[in-house]
């Protein structure tokens, strides 16, 4: 397959302004780029309000964004073709790396998710929060759409596997994520509607199957998990003062610093996971329609950059880089404003910690290289 | 196998796009689920969590209202606030908890076996709490610590306001005490207007004038953080935080004078006993003496159960207030009275002499009653029967008027009720008469009134009996000639923060009626006649004013109750009571008292000196002349 470089030879490269011209050499797509640079700036500023007022916090955050924007740089240059003929390799690797962790894996965090390199640790599960749509999608390049039966239970095992070595860690909140990457990609190829639903039946009865085999306590645990509420002081805390902070932020907030749930500290986890609602209290309603206008651009523009691309390994990679990133939102949202359970999922671009935002705009990155070298077939 | 499939770009890039849309919707419908749920919060329910977020972050913390100072009438202190020094512990700026109490054990702040006791309270507290280790130091503990402060982090001597009786002892039982809030107290208290106040008034004038040496308490709010930790500010702005001051209680200005007040109580100590010292022109209380009395300031610091078993089990019950609660029979001071019914009934002929042999046979009945001592007066008219306490004399008038006409005439002068003075716990005494005796007594045999006991009552025996307060109240009815005013302790109270004074007027019961100015006269006479040449003439002797008095003598024979005295005790306890009533200057009252000595023997000798003692110091300056009326 050809491909052709839309910017070589173009005329219209000298009438284009300096900004333009950059956007073009990089291979970047102008719009996302500024819409993500937009949530990144609007959660810096929010982070220094929730981590209570700690420059150093802010800048290891934006230490990480630029660690992230750079990955993101680099691999938007990187040909789509390279991408794809490694991709198995990356997915080895990955799952490789998996068992080491799970064998030799540094202690952190109550459970065994690092790498120690010296320089950084590194989460192998991060990786492969990529790796595993890559590994679909790649599965899925050649052959035909809709996804068959044979293709499910084979993307199903490519999927598992990995899902299965995050899982034990113990890392369910990432593992879900993963397994939701994988998943999109399965949904993207074109799984038929009445699959899915029986999919879903088979999972409902899987839980009633469970749960009738499950003790009081271990009810009370998935109740409590589901509905908070009922343990005020345990797992409901977090939420119950999350919703306060948020309500009590109104339409227009408390002010930037000023948002007595965060700045006392009764909102637990203010700068990582919760630190939606430290925007709800602290910039209201209105923060969080822009914070959330924001986000539905950044997802939207992705949509559209996937359905732009041209062939199957890049529209399902693309479109699950891009649905991902939504879920991700929604579920953290979700999960802050009580109607999720509470699972581990930071808010992307703007929680502090973790490796996710590299990985994140690694994955964006990922999405302007598919986007910025369409085939050129029939202009 | 079915035929291979052949890849269709154009069928595959349109099941992508819809299926992309398909999603792309679902983002928008989940985006719209999220903006439902945040309306719900910020702006329907934005209220309500307002409201929690406020709580959550602001506690109020009350600020106690300075206690009332309570003065005597010439505004010298008896009871004030102070503060008392206490070592306080904060458990996270101490580097070593088990070694700094070490230390302080050898510096002799805290004993070796509280140890155990103050680190399990460490134990159970905040780290950032200041936990109280050791309570009321004394000065010299206070300078022990400072010098070796240094030694101590995380330690510090913190203030608090305790009740302070400059006076120990004096007027004790007028005072009453204050003492922590207990469960009792928070019954009747609004638990609210209390938050903060560690001590309440417990008896006497701490009681009764709770409410207005309490004072309002004031409060101010603080930030607190999720640790319930009080921070001064929040992000980047000083939040605003309501203070309201406390308004102080209102000092108290007692009617009691603590010159005539130490006097008396000089006088009676040693022995047990009540003097109680009234204006008979207002009710205004002068002293009130009950000994032997008690420090109420350990109420006030934290009395111990060994401190409190101590005074419980005292023979002479300190706790006890004799001018108030002791009932004892007022012996040969109802004479005056008795006198007068005769008069004013018109039984007797004032001027018409009596010879009194020593015996006095009942009519009708084989009885002899005997005259005190088995003295024998011979002739005495009423001015002599009352000037030298004939008993013979009295005898006679009793069984004459009968005792309905007795007892009604008597319960105007305050006897067998309380006289309503402004604190609590006085008792009655008894007035008998045919229906209290039907009342009294459960055996029909017992019910009747028999002419003896009228016999007896004529001479203040019997079942008649009284408080030191309820005779000083008799007394000056007598000396006002008939005016009757309710006893009272506080004349004033003034507002700490204006100064001003607000007098409080005297409460007027009315006045005797029906009893001639002759009559008042004539029983005055005589009552003058025994400090001139009766029974007490030798306390009378050189008195710069003249006053009346009238001894009295009460056989014990019902204080002995269920008390194991040691033996040789008991000889002294069983001695009669001796009473002594008076008024000066006898034309013009201006003190009217009554002096009770438990088991000081005969009136005269005993009770009369120590009013003589109360009248010199009320009445006469520091040449020993009689000072002019204000």
């Amino acid at each position: 397959m050809i491909y052709e470089e839309v910017t070589a030879g173009s005329r219209a490269r000298r009438t284009l302004s300096g900004a333009a011209r950059l956007v073009l050499e990089l291979r970047i797509d102008g719009p996302l780029v500024v819409g993500l640079a937009l949530i990144a700036a609007y959660g810096l500023v929010v982070l220094y309000s929730a981590s209570g007022q700690s420059l150093a916090t802010v800048l290891r955050t934006a230490a990480r964004l630029l660690l992230g924007a750079i990955a993101m740089l680099l691999l938007a240059r990187v040909n789509p073709n390279f991408l794809r003929r490694s991709t198995p390799w990356l997915y080895v690797a990955g799952c490789v790396l998996l068992v080491i962790v799970a064998a030799v894996g540094h202690i952190g965090m109550g459970a065994q998710r690092w790498l120690d390199l010296g320089l950084f640790r590194f989460q192998p599960s991060e990786l492969m929060k990529l790796a595993v749509p890559m590994m679909c999608a790649w599965y899925m390049h050649e052959r035909p759409l809709p996804v068959s039966s044979s293709a499910l239970a084979v993307l199903s095992v490519l999927i598992v596997l990995p899902v299965g070595l995050v899982a034990v860690q113990p890392d369910l909140g990432t593992a879900a994520l993963i397994m939701i990457g994988g998943a999109l990609v399965i949904v993207l190829a074109g799984l038929r509607v009445r699959v899915m639903l029986a999919l879903l039946g088979l999972a409902a009865a899987a839980a009633w199957f469970g749960w009738s085999f499950m003790h009081d306590y271990q009810r009370r645990r998935v109740l409590t998990f589901l509905n908070p509420q009922t343990d005020p002081l345990g797992a409901g805390y977090h939420i119950i003062q999350s919703q306060i902070a948020i309500g009590s932020g109104g339409v227009f907030g408390k002010g930037w610093m000023n948002g007595s749930q965060a700045q006392l500290q009764f909102l637990p986890e203010r700068s990582t996971d919760f630190i939606f609602a430290v925007i709800g209290e602290e910039f209201g309603l209105l923060g969080l329609l822009l914070l959330l206008l924001l986000y539905m651009f950044v997802a939207g523009r992705a949509i559209y950059l996937a359905t732009q691309t041209q062939d199957t390994y890049a529209r399902l990679l693309g479109g699950s880089i891009a649905l991902t990133f939504f879920v991700y939102v929604f579920i953290n949202a979700g999960m802050v404003t009580g109607l999720l359970p509470v699972v581990g999922v930071p808010l992307p671009l703007v929680s502090y910690g973790g490796s996710s935002v590299v990985t994140l705009l690694a994955g964006f990155g990922i999405l302007m290289a598919l986007y910025s070298r369409r085939k050129l077939i029939g202009s | 196998m079915p035929a291979v499939r052949i890849k269709d770009h154009w069928r595959e890039q349109r099941l992508f796009d819809q299926r992309a849309v398909v999603c792309a919707v679902i983002m928008g419908l989940a985006t719209v689920a999220l903006v439902a749920r945040l309306f719900v919060l910020q702006v329907t329910k934005h209220d309500y969590y307002s409201e929690l977020s406020q709580g959550n972050r602001v506690r109020t913390e009350p600020i106690p209202a300075a206690r009332g100072l309570i003065l005597d009438r010439s505004g010298e202190v008896i009871a004030g606030d102070q503060p008392a020094y206490q070592l306080e512990l904060v458990p996270e700026e101490v580097p070593d908890v088990g070694k700094t109490l070490a230390s302080l054990v050898e510096l002799e702040l805290i004993r070796a076996e509280d140890v155990n006791e103050i680190e399990r309270t460490i134990a159970s507290s905040r780290t950032f709490d200041s936990v109280p280790i050791r309570l009321r130091m004394s000065d010299e503990d206070v300078a022990r610590f400072a010098v070796r402060r240094f030694e101590f982090p995380g330690l510090d001597i913190k203030t608090r306001q305790t009740r302070w009786y400059p006076n120990g002892n004096l007027a004790v039982h007028a005072l009453g005490y204050v003492g922590a809030i207990s469960e009792q107290d928070l019954k009747h208290i609004d638990r609210a207007a209390y938050a903060g106040t560690s001590l309440i008034g417990k008896l006497g004038v701490e009681s009764t004038y709770e409410t207005r040496l309490h004072g309002t308490n004031g409060y101010h709010e603080v930030l607190v953080n999720a640790q319930g930790r009080s921070v001064d500010r929040q992000g980047a702005f000083v939040p605003i935080l309501h203070t309201k001051g406390p308004t102080a209680g209102d000092d108290l200005l007692l009617s009691i004078d603590l010159k005539v007040q130490r006097v008396a109580e000089n006088a009676l100590a040693g022995h047990r006993g009540a003097v109680v010292a009234l204006d008979p022109n207002t009710g205004d209380v002068i002293a009130l003496v009950s000994l032997p009395g008690f420090d109420p300031t350990m109420f006030g610091r934290g009395i111990t159960s060994a401190e409190y078993g101590l005074l419980q089990s005292d023979i002479d019950h300190p706790l006890f207030n004799r001018a108030l609660r002791g009932t004892y029979p007022p012996g040969s001071t109802v004479k005056p009275v008795i006198a007068l019914a005769g008069l004013t009934y018109h039984v007797v002929d004032p001027e018409a002499h009596k010879y009194c042999a020593g015996e006095f046979h009942l009519p009708g009945s084989s009885r002899i009653f005997h005259e005190y001592h088995n003295e024998r007066h011979g002739s005495v008219n009423l001015d002599d029967a009352i000037a030298r306490s004939c008993d013979v004399y009295f005898y006679g008038l009793a069984d004459v008027l009968g005792v309905d006409r007795i007892s009604t005439f008597m319960a105007p002068f305050g006897f067998g009720k309380v006289t309503g003075i402004d604190i609590g716990g006085e008792k009655p005494g008894i007035l008998p008469s045919r229906e209290w005796k039907l009342k009294a007594f459960a055996k029909p045999a017992d019910q009747a009134w028999f002419p003896g006991e009228t016999v007896n009552f004529g001479i203040g025996q019997g079942y008649l009996t009284v408080t030191p307060l309820q005779l000083a109240h008799y007394a000056s009815i007598i000396a006002t000639r008939g005016k009757i005013w309710q006893p009272r302790l506080v004349g004033a109270y003034r507002d700490p923060r204006s100064g001003e004074i607000h007098h409080l007027a005297p409460v007027s019961e009315g006045e005797i009626t029906g009893v001639a100015d002759e009559d008042w006269q004539r029983v005055v006479h005589g009552m003058i006649g025994v400090t001139q040449r009766g029974t007490a003439a030798a306390i009378g002797l050189h008195a710069p004013y003249v006053f009346a008095g009238k001894t009295g003598t009460a056989q014990v024979f019902s204080v002995a109750q269920n008390e194991k005295y040691v033996a040789s005790q008991v000889s002294e306890r069983l001695r009669d009571h001796s009473w002594f009533i008076a008024f000066a200057p006898a034309d013009h009252p201006r003190i009217a008292l009554a002096v009770l000595q438990e088991n000081g023997g005969a009136g005269a000798s005993a009770a009369a000196p120590i009013a003589r003692k109360v009248l010199d110091a009320y009445l006469l300056d520091a040449d020993g002349k009689v000072k002019p009326q204000t």
